[in-house]
């Protein structure tokens, strides 16, 4: 007894704070294409590296190397390139938009286009996400109208959700898209759920459920791993790491697992960790993923490594927190530049055509925007009716209610 | 007709909706090969199979997760949680998700859930397995919440439920699984076989959700009650003497307010009574709507009687059970006012 020291607790910290110089030497980047590409049926437990490294297809060079390349056409990646510049343009007007007083909140998703872009392309119609709020590339990418967002965003008289939820929310099962919650790790097991079900109904359908680092600290997550594990459930099981819940550090729920990858290990859920900027890679690791829950073979866990270049919301000053040029230290660079440079290498694309397609890309999300405005946004213009307060509740409204609508006028 | 014990007429419904539609799945923990703690399941994995009726790991939230993912698919899960204490690891999926997917989505998706759930004391299970959450789910909007006190009820009522649009909380109470339970502990069970609301139809039928019952019509007083405070309140009055009118709510949201009205309107007197502790319990607003509806009807203050604001004890259940005694002196007390 007398040989040990009192205890004292470990509180993890990042490596730098304001006014230090961005540090990710802690974050070891494997060589683009030194990941091997397993069969779809490997056993979990002969893979358990990938847990603990990097999948990456585009090098330095711009180059797309190694056993997971090589799987997409010029035109499916410039499809790519493309949405990944749309969303990059929507966010920034929407920030825009958000200063003007034009919506109460934005959320955007600068550095992580990559992410949902490249998954929505790994998925078919009829299958289902279960998202988060930094997301929307699944909407973009889907073919989701651009003035049917920046109607819910505005919460204008064409809001397809009639005012009720926070901008950024949105629902579309036409679009394999589940209604964001705001609410956070409740929509991951709900995926496992979905997926679940089109098992016991026999169907192809898969789902996806998506979390942030932070988030999977939340007992859903961990709810989710033990449900989808147990009945093999037909689901992609999304972690994307950003570096940052709001001001907290990923060390923080990582806690002592490594990578969140490794968080599948004991579940025995084959886990993979990706270049989450990497275009190609992400859409490869996917479609490997998308494949084994459609043969049957189980869900698969699959963490992005990324970084969340922008603030956590508008409501959000990152400098308060983390080194103002931490994102230019990011050692996985930027999605979009690394996907022009490779399209530019192959001969696919050019600096003119990138210059053109950002004014086209532009102009048709001010046009959108325009048409949207048309609508009305929060404090201007066409609005939801009250009514809509009390509607949807229920299937039926029940006379409580009724009477409630009544007293409010309408 | 046949007669059933509760747990039958509730298996019964389960049964029955399985038969009738194919998106009908049953799940939660023990309910798969051995029927529930309860056995309010048994028989149903080996008649529909272990992807229609299956046990799950013992996490509440993943069991109203994965239903509230399996309704968005087009499923209809009917899930077990084993004690209605259990719920509180699944209330933010409850409250926050199921309660409000139709209304958040603007109806591009559904969430028709059934959440059953056995309820309330009597059976000496300290407190974790004697609470009445009901007002913990009355107070939130987009739920539906029912609480039958007798086998016929309690199928028809759950058939209902399944085939709702909603969610809805089913509270089954536990002391009347196997018969009408009045509060006197010290004496011998009556058997739901005895007992005329034992008699349950084999087949399809259902009964309104938002619709009460008067068990006993009266006009001295009105008492509302449900689950087995509804028979406690019939002992009370026939203990008293007072010509109590009865009214079982069966649903508290959607509240049926007209029958409570019309009642009260006519006695001038009103008693509350449930299980679940006193303040902000679900007897709180329905003595403000008797006040706001019925003011200048009234004769007397509204009284309530509920459990005491203490954790359920062990031991001294009957002292924490509102029994027909505590009820009768209400019913004096209401009178004398």
């Amino acid at each position: 007894m007398s040989d040990l020291d009192r205890l004292s607790l470990h509180v993890p910290e990042p490596a730098v704070r304001p006014g230090g110089e961005p540090d990710f030497s802690n974050v070891k980047i494997p060589k683009a294409g030194s990941v091997p590409r397993p069969e779809v049926d490997v056993a979990p437990e002969e893979i358990r590296d990938l847990a603990y490294s990097i999948i990456r297809v585009l090098n330095r060079d711009g180059e797309a190397v190694g056993p997971w390349a090589g799987l997409l056409s010029d035109d499916e990646l410039l499809a790519g390139l493309r949405h990944m510049m749309t969303l990059r343009a929507f966010d920034a007007r929407m920030l825009m938009a958000q200063r003007q007083g034009k919506t109460s909140f934005y959320m955007q998703h600068l550095g992580e286009e990559a992410v949902s872009c490249a998954f929505r392309k790994a998925l078919n119609k009829g299958d289902m996400n279960f998202p988060t709020y930094r997301q929307a590339g699944l909407l973009i990418a889907d073919g989701y109208p651009m003035v049917e967002m920046m109607n819910q965003i505005f919460s204008n008289e064409s809001d397809p959700l009639r005012g009720r939820q926070l901008p950024i929310m949105y629902s579309s099962k036409e679009h394999g898209f589940f209604t964001i919650s705001g609410n956070l790790a409740t929509q991951y097991v709900q995926a496992v759920g979905w997926a679940m079900a089109s098992a016991i109904k026999r169907d192809t359908k898969i789902a996806a459920a998506w979390i942030g680092d932070g988030s999977t600290a939340e007992s859903d997550f961990h709810s989710a791993l033990v449900f989808a594990s147990t009945y093999k459930a037909p689901v992609i099981l999304n972690i994307v790491n950003n570096q940052w819940a709001i001001s907290t550090f990923q060390g923080i729920a990582r806690g002592g697992s490594g990578t969140f990858a490794a968080r599948g290990l004991g579940f025995g859920i084959p886990a993979l960790r990706v270049d989450g900027n990497d275009y190609l890679a992400v859409y490869a690791v996917a479609k490997w993923a998308a494949e084994r829950a459609r043969r049957n073979l189980g869900p698969t866990l699959i963490e992005y490594v990324t970084y969340r270049v922008g603030a956590h919301s508008t409501s959000d000053d990152p400098s308060a927190y983390r080194p103002k040029t931490e994102s230019e230290a990011w050692p996985l660079g930027d999605p979009v530049l690394r996907l022009k440079k490779h399209l530019i290498l192959r001969g696919a694309w050019s600096e003119e055509r990138h210059a053109q397609a950002e004014a086209e890309i532009l102009d048709e999300v001010i046009q959108a925007q325009k048409q949207a405005e048309g609508h009305g946004t929060l404090h201007a213009g066409g609005k939801p009716s009250v009514r809509d307060i009390f509607e949807g509740v229920y299937a039926e409204m029940p006379p409580h209610i009724r009477r409630q609508r009544q007293k409010a006028g309408y | 007709m046949a007669r059933m014990t509760m747990i039958e007429a509730v298996r019964s419904a389960m049964d029955v909706s399985m038969e009738r539609d194919d998106n009908v799945v049953v799940f939660g923990e023990d309910v798969g090969y051995f029927g529930g703690v309860f056995r309010c399941t048994q028989g149903l994995q080996a008649k529909y199979g272990k992807t229609r009726c299956f046990d799950t790991p013992i996490s509440e939230s993943g069991i109203v997760g994965t239903a509230i993912g399996m309704a968005a698919y087009g499923l209809k899960p009917c899930v077990e949680i084993q004690f209605a204490d259990y719920m509180y690891p699944a209330y933010d999926q409850i409250t926050q998700e199921a309660a409000r997917i139709r209304y958040r989505s603007n109806g591009d998706f559904t969430c028709p859930i059934v959440l059953r759930m056995p309820t309330g004391g009597g059976i000496f299970g300290g407190q974790t397995h004697s609470q009445s959450p009901e007002a913990l789910f009355t107070h939130v909007c987009g739920l539906k919440v029912v609480v039958p006190s007798n086998p016929y009820d309690a199928k028809g009522l759950l058939i209902a439920s399944i085939e709702d649009p909603d969610p809805v909380m089913f509270l089954e109470p536990k002391r009347l699984y196997n018969g009408p339970f009045d509060g006197h502990h010290d004496r011998p069970v009556i058997p739901w076989s005895k007992h005329d609301l034992g008699e349950v139809p084999e087949g399809h039928y259902t009964i309104p959700i938002g619709k009460a019952e008067v068990r006993r019509r009266g006009s001295a007083v009105t008492v509302v009650a449900y689950g087995t405070m509804v028979h406690v309140a019939l002992a009370a009055a026939e203990e008293t003497g007072i010509d109590a009118e009865v009214i079982d709510l069966r649903s508290l949201l959607p509240l049926d307010l007209d029958t409570i009205v019309k009642s009260v309107e006519k006695t001038g007197r009103c008693v509350v009574v449930h299980e679940a502790t006193l303040t902000s319990g679900f007897g709180g607003e329905v003595a403000a709507l008797v006040q706001e509806h019925c003011f200048y009807h009234l004769e007397a203050p509204v009284v309530r009687v509920a459990g005491w604001d203490t954790p359920y004890p062990h031991a001294q259940e009957w002292d924490y059970f509102p029994g027909p005694a505590r009820v009768g002196r209400a019913l004096v007390e209401v009178m004398e006012a």
